[in-house]
């Protein structure tokens, strides 16, 4: 039995969204999703992400001269219930008055599909998601992870064309969000369906998104791989809306540049570049013998095990981040030399 | 563990002297009573014997499940409604609809002959449109009209207070699984609100079969059981006839409602 139809690639043109209210929630914004793909829209709240979202799946219409194209065709005025999209809400949204099967089965009871198939769909589904034993509970009798489990495979069971997740990891425990965010990644790769996920959590974000679309204040900030949004951050925004970043000020001539704490030699440096950003992992301690004209005072030192991260103060408004995989401890206030690889410098 | 049954037995205690006080000692009380006629213990054979007896206790129990279920439909739709569409007014509306709770059942009934009875403006206007003058207000059709009107206060705010609990998510889902706004009313909606019309519907029947104020307005035709009652009552002064009624009226009321609690419990588990 195969689990989707063909995937879908998803179009929207030129959809912005203003509510009742006047409130501008969505930019015009142009987006080709493609067949297969999983896209995670990421930003903070209120960046137009949801509404997106919505607008894909017919729960929201774009502002008139938006169009919504499935595999070419025009879906903007169809509603969500004729869409054939799968969603999974933050909140699960699964039938308290069903039981878990009958809530997997629930959208193969609306098709009119025969019993038998309805039940053999529905032990395949429990089965993939590995909740068999949960067939006969009431909704309020599972935890969290479990609901979470029972609302894909009801989002599943259908053979959506697409399938929206809305922060479907959000409400759950740290642990349990690992592990789910593993079993969202398998079931994506395995069902080849187009997915879009949206999350305000850049490690979610990172794990599964072939591209990841980065948003701010209704925009669209940055669309790329993950690793692009990570190394070539197009924006400020992005760049530290990402991961962790550090910052230096000054100034740049022949080739150094120069700031509070030392001189840098970089041979590329742009012309008159006077902040660069760079990652934890593009800076570390320098070894007694390098050769480095950086410097700093630890101000703090955490000790997690596998590393040490540092906060180094350099004269800036925030210390910089330092990761540091020497075996060793780290004294407040103790003086230390750094070296940056230039390879990693950005200037925005 | 004695000491906790002990602590029990006394936190149980104002409930006990209540029930005993106001429901099993005048329950118990009215079926001796009831009894203790010239006919004896027959007074409750008659009620399934005499045709009219059996006749006003199925009308009264009739006039009052219609009721309910018409109650319920219409403030279930005008309370979802209310809830999700907030427009200028909406709030003196909702006051509007809750005013009926401060008529006596005698307006209530006086009102229905103004709009169904010989003089009515139903009346007016159907005699001016065909020539014939419908006036219904003096049978059950009038009274179940009544009955509509004064129990709609008394369940829509209730409806209203639990669609506001109604999750938009629970209705989103079901749409992405293709559900119509049909099925979505069917499988989401009146789930999502079926305690409070359980709740609401417990009230509305019990006062709809206890109703006598708009009955004794609008008697004709009528034969609802408080009626019968009060004729047993004051007229024929048959005051074992009248107990054997009222303990027959009161017991018919609580088996109806928890037959209805039952099967709604039921349909929990067995729904989809």
């Amino acid at each position: 039995m195969t689990n989707t139809t063909q995937p879908l690639a998803i179009a929207l043109e030129n959809c912005a969204k203003t509510f009742a209210d006047g409130t501008k929630a969505l930019e015009p914004l142009d987006l080709a999703i493609h067949a297969g793909e999983t896209v995670v829209f990421l930003g903070p709240s209120g960046c137009g992400k949801t509404t997106t979202l919505r607008i894909i799946a017919g729960l929201e219409e774009p502002d008139a001269g938006g169009r919504v194209l499935f595999d070419g065709e025009d879906v903007t005025r169809l509603p969500i219930e004729q869409r054939n999209v799968g969603m999974v809400f933050q909140s699960y949204a699964l039938f308290p008055n069903m039981t878990v099967a009958q809530n997997i089965g629930y959208g193969l009871r609306i098709r009119k599909t025969p019993a038998a198939q309805i039940k053999a769909r529905v032990a395949e589904m429990l089965g993939m998601m590995r909740i068999e034993k949960l067939a006969d509970r009431r909704i309020d009798q599972l935890s969290g992870g479990q609901r979470q489990r029972v609302a894909l495979a009801r989002a599943i069971a259908v053979r959506p064309r697409a399938l929206l997740l809305d922060e479907p990891l959000t409400a759950l425990d740290a642990k349990l969000r690992d592990t789910l965010r593993l079993e969202i990644d398998t079931l994506l790769r395995s069902l080849q369906i187009t997915a879009i996920y949206v999350t305000h959590d850049q490690a979610e974000a990172m794990a599964l998104g072939d591209r990841i679309v980065v948003m701010e204040h209704g925009r669209v900030a940055q669309i790329g791989k993950p690793r692009e949004i990570y190394q070539r951050p197009a924006t400020r925004f992005v760049a530290e809306f990402i991961g962790t970043m550090n910052r230096l000020t000054g100034a740049t001539r022949d080739g150094v540049f120069s700031c509070r704490a030392g001189d840098l030699a970089w041979a590329e440096a742009p012309q008159g570049a006077s902040e660069i950003l760079f990652r934890p992992e593009d800076i570390r301690i320098a070894e007694s013998h390098e050769q480095t004209g950086l410097q700093g005072i630890v101000a703090a030192a955490f000790f997690l095990g596998d590393r040490t991260r540092l906060f180094v103060e350099v004269g800036e408004a925030q210390p910089l981040v330092i990761e540091s995989t020497a075996r060793r401890d780290f004294g407040h206030g103790e003086a230390v030399r750094l070296a940056i690889d230039p390879r990693g410098l950005l200037v925005l | 563990m004695r000491r906790d049954t002990q602590r029990l037995i006394f936190l149980l205690l104002p409930a006990g002297i209540f029930f005993a006080a106001f429901f099993l000692l005048p329950m118990a009380r009215l079926f001796f009573i009831g009894g203790s006629g010239k006919t004896g213990w027959s007074a409750y054979a008659a009620i399934l014997t005499d045709a009219n007896y059996l006749n006003s206790l199925f009308a009264t129990l009739s006039v009052a499940a219609a009721t309910t279920f018409a109650t319920l439909v219409i403030s279930g739709i005008s309370g979802v409604f209310l809830q999700r569409h907030k427009f200028p007014g909406n709030g003196a509306l909702v006051a509007m609809l809750t005013f009926p709770l401060a008529f006596p059942g005698v307006v209530i009934g006086f009102m229905v002959i103004m709009l169904a009875g010989r003089q009515g403006l139903i009346g007016q206007i159907t005699e001016f449109l065909t020539g014939d003058k419908l006036v219904f207000a003096y049978s059950l059709t009038g009274l179940f009209m009544g009955y509509v009107y004064f129990s709609i206060p008394r369940t829509i705010l209730t409806v209203m207070a639990a669609a506001e609990k109604l999750d938009p998510k629970l209705e989103e889902a079901a749409r992405s699984l293709g559900a119509s706004p049909w099925r979505v009313v069917l499988d989401v909606i009146i789930p999502g609100l079926k305690p409070a019309f359980i709740s609401a519907g417990a009230i509305c029947f019990a006062t709809a079969v206890g109703a006598f104020g708009t009955a004794f307005t609008l008697a004709a035709r009528i034969n609802v059981l408080p009626m019968v009652i009060y004729t047993e009552f004051t007229l024929s002064a048959n005051i074992a006839m009248a107990a054997a009624l009222s303990f027959v009226l009161g017991a018919a009321t609580w088996i109806v409602l928890a037959v209805a609690r039952t099967a709604a419990g039921s349909t929990v588990a067995a729904a989809g």
